[in-house]
């Protein structure tokens, strides 16, 4: 009878847990391994239909597409800088100017009015579906009917492609993509200011605190867990995302010519548009690994357990 | 040092009238404190003070200076929070150089100040620790320090012993009592504890429901409380409270025996009244014999006290009062006991109004 307990007291854990390791061998385990598998052959759409099939010969095994993402793509370079920009730009969006607004909103905005709308106004995006939202940008900047496009010409500057035209075009890929990422940001920043007490702001300021000294030495000390955090999720996250790319530009073409081409997107391309799915999954196991190296940077910088714990605060 | 004066000062949150129409005048040099109930509006008045809220209404002032638009920062004021609020990332010397530092004093300075402080206030050795490494007793005299090192012209304190063991708040009450006196610093204590306010205090405002009940002594406050709020707040156990009404002249209807009074003032007094309460405290109740007695009553609970026994009695049929009595005194629940109460120590209110009746008052006068 206690033996029995026992079991099922071990046993509990593993059946609460069956549905999650499901879904990772199902969603994560298997697509990386298929990824790599893909990433030593030579599959294209020339071949692929036989590869499906499995009909012997259909492919072979090669280390081409390595030599190929390592120095015979001549795009690498300028891809590898996009990517930078784009992480790191919309990066200090989501997880500083985030910060400095959840700040305002919190405590030096008085008004409750005017906290509330600026909450929504950030939350919009990422109640949108991306499409919609997507859709909304193309419209705000169309040439000559576009509301954008209407203002700036209004106030005579000269009308510009802002789709295709650098450097407004990928100035377009970082704001569209910085105001749908900063919400999580806020989400995180705001419940972590609020959780730290009131009275250590009401002290700062019998103490002869400004605001601003008060948001520097007490709020942003207290914030470093947080902030961490965020910096940590948003830059794995930024390093995967390319739906918003695609859904503004559609096409390799386009975000050629707009500058636009990050290392998600130009896996997608190069697998769905151009039928290279080997060397596609190549260069998205690049990604994988860049993520993985991140995780355990994290983890090694944080510790597991902080960083299982987002919002504490340090108190 | 400066005086603090309250003018009509009233805080609402929505409906909530936090404080209500409060005007206080605190001397130079003066320790006074709020005393009443949790939510009655003692910490939202410290902080209108301090200037973290600004009034709804009414005005403060400085001296002559009117500092209610003043920012709290220019106010120069030091405050210890009911939780304390060390900054949880700084050191204790970090914690206590903060209000120097945001004042751009020399380095040197500041770490005399700091030092001089920390002295004062026996916590020299903790200035390298985080305030998570320290004990309630000491946070709290850390949060004093930080409150104390700017030299500020008003002292608030929001309840600062609140959070210590028994034996450590007896002592630093007499420990903060001493300090202030020292420093000749005006002070403004907080507390919900009628024995730390009838300690310290040179002044007690009684707060309840935001309105301010009656501002005295301590021993004006005990011996001529001016409602029935204040009567039953002071005391433990509290004043008795006893439902009269009023018959012919100066005889008085009360649960289970009448009451007469021999004076003629008496009768001039309750002549406007119809239904008073007769408060008599515990401490003033006296057992007697029967020719002697003004009352007789059935003991229901005695629980002894220390030195005292606090004996709870039935008056009448529904009427519960109790009474102090040395500890030596035979008690037994059931048994009958005959009652004097201290004529010169019975206080009337009015039923309708709470107010006190001006009845002690002048009983006093003609001894
Ligand atoms: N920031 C606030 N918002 C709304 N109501 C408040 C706020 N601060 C205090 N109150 C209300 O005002 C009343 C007085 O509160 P407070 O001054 O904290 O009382 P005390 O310090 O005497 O316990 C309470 O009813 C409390 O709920
Ligand atoms: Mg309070």
């Amino acid at each position: 009878m206690t033996r029995l307990k026992n079991l099922s007291r071990k046993m509990l854990p593993w059946i609460f847990l069956a549905p999650l390791i499901v879904m990772i061998i199902l969603f994560w385990v298997t697509p990386v391994g298929i990824t790599i598998f893909l990433s030593f052959t030579n599959v294209t759409y020339k071949n692929f239909v036989k590869f499906v099939h499995g009909i012997e010969g259909a492919f072979n095994y090669t280390l081409e597409n390595f030599n190929k993402l390592l120095g015979g793509d001549p795009y690498i370079r300028e891809i590898a800088m996009i990517t930078l920009l784009y992480v790191g730009s919309v990066l200090s969006i989501n997880a500083f100017y985030s910060l400095a607004l959840s700040i305002a909103i919190v405590y030096f905005i008085r008004n409750e009015y005017l906290s509330t709308l600026m909450r929504v106004i950030w939350l919009l995006p990422r109640i949108t579906p991306a499409v919609v939202y997507g859709f909304l940008w193309i419209w705000l900047i169309a040439p000559d009917s576009g509301p954008l496009y209407q203002l700036f010409a209004a106030m005579g500057i000269a009308p510009q492609n802002w789709l295709l035209e650098r450097p407004y075009s990928q100035f377009l890929m970082i704001v569209v993509n910085g105001y749908v990422g900063a919400s999580f940001g806020m989400i995180i920043y705001t419940s972590a200011i609020k959780s730290i007490p009131e009275d250590l702001i009401r002290a700062a300021k019998v103490d002869g605190a400004s605001d601003f000294q008060i948001a520097k030495s007490i709020i942003l000390p207290l914030l470093k867990w947080p902030m961490l955090f965020v910096i940590s999720w948003q830059t794995l996250s930024l390093i995967a995302s390319y739906e918003q790319i695609l859904i503004l530009w559609g096409s390799y073409g386009a975000t050629r010519a707009a500058g636009t081409t990050v290392f998600a997107i130009y896996a997608w391309f190069k697998a769905f548009e151009m039928g290279e799915y080997a060397y596609g999954a190549t260069v998205s196991l690049l990604l994988v690994a860049i993520g993985v190296v991140l995780i355990f940077l994290y983890f090694k910088i944080f510790g597991f357990h902080k960083l299982m714990q987002p919002s504490k605060i340090e108190v | 040092m400066v005086s603090v004066k309250l003018n009509k000062v009233s805080k609402y949150f929505g409906k909530v009238k936090a404080v209500d129409e409060v005007t206080l005048y605190i001397k130079d040099g003066e320790f006074v404190t709020l005393l009443g109930p949790s939510g009655c509006g003692k910490t939202t008045t410290l902080l209108m003070i301090a200037g973290i809220y600004k009034p709804t209404r009414g005005r403060i002032y400085f001296d002559d200076i009117d500092v209610t638009d003043i920012p709290p920062k220019d106010r120069n004021v030091g405050m210890v929070f009911q939780s304390y609020a060390l900054y949880p990332h700084m050191t204790v010397y970090n914690n206590i150089a903060f209000p120097l530092k945001l004042k751009k004093l020399p380095k040197n300075e500041i770490d005399r100040k700091v030092r001089e402080v920390a002295r004062l206030l026996k916590i020299d050795h903790l200035l390298d620790r985080k305030p998570s490494q320290l004990s309630g007793g000491q946070q709290q005299r850390v949060a004093l320090a930080r409150a104390l090192v700017k030299e500020p012209d008003v002292l608030l304190l929001d309840e600062p012993l609140s959070n210590l063991d028994a034996l450590l708040r007896v002592y630093m009450r007499a420990e903060l009592k001493r300090l202030q006196k020292t420093l000749g610093i005006t002070a403004i204590y907080v507390t919900h504890d009628q024995i730390e306010a009838l300690s310290m205090s040179d002044r007690i405002v009684v707060m309840n429901e935001g309105r301010i009940q009656q501002i005295g002594t301590p021993d004006e406050i005990y011996s001529k409380p001016a409602n029935t709020f204040v009567a039953s707040f002071i005391g433990t156990p509290p004043m008795n409270l006893i439902p009269c009404r009023v018959t012919s002249g100066k005889a008085l209807e009360c649960p289970g025996f009448k009451y007469v009074f021999e004076d003629e003032i008496a009768e001039k007094i309750l002549k406007e009244h119809n239904e008073i309460y007769l408060g008599i405290r515990p401490e003033d109740v006296l057992i007697t014999s029967k020719e002697d007695s003004d009352t007789e009553a059935v003991i229901l609970v005695v629980e002894p006290i220390g030195k005292d026994l606090v004996v709870t009695l039935q008056l009448g049929d529904e009427q519960t009062i109790k009474f102090l009595t040395p500890s030596s005194t035979k008690m037994n629940p059931g048994d009958k006991v005959y009652l004097k109460f201290r004529r010169d120590r019975i206080h009337l209110f009015d039923k309708e109004t709470g107010r006190r009746m001006e009845y002690i008052i002048k009983v006093g006068e003609k001894e």
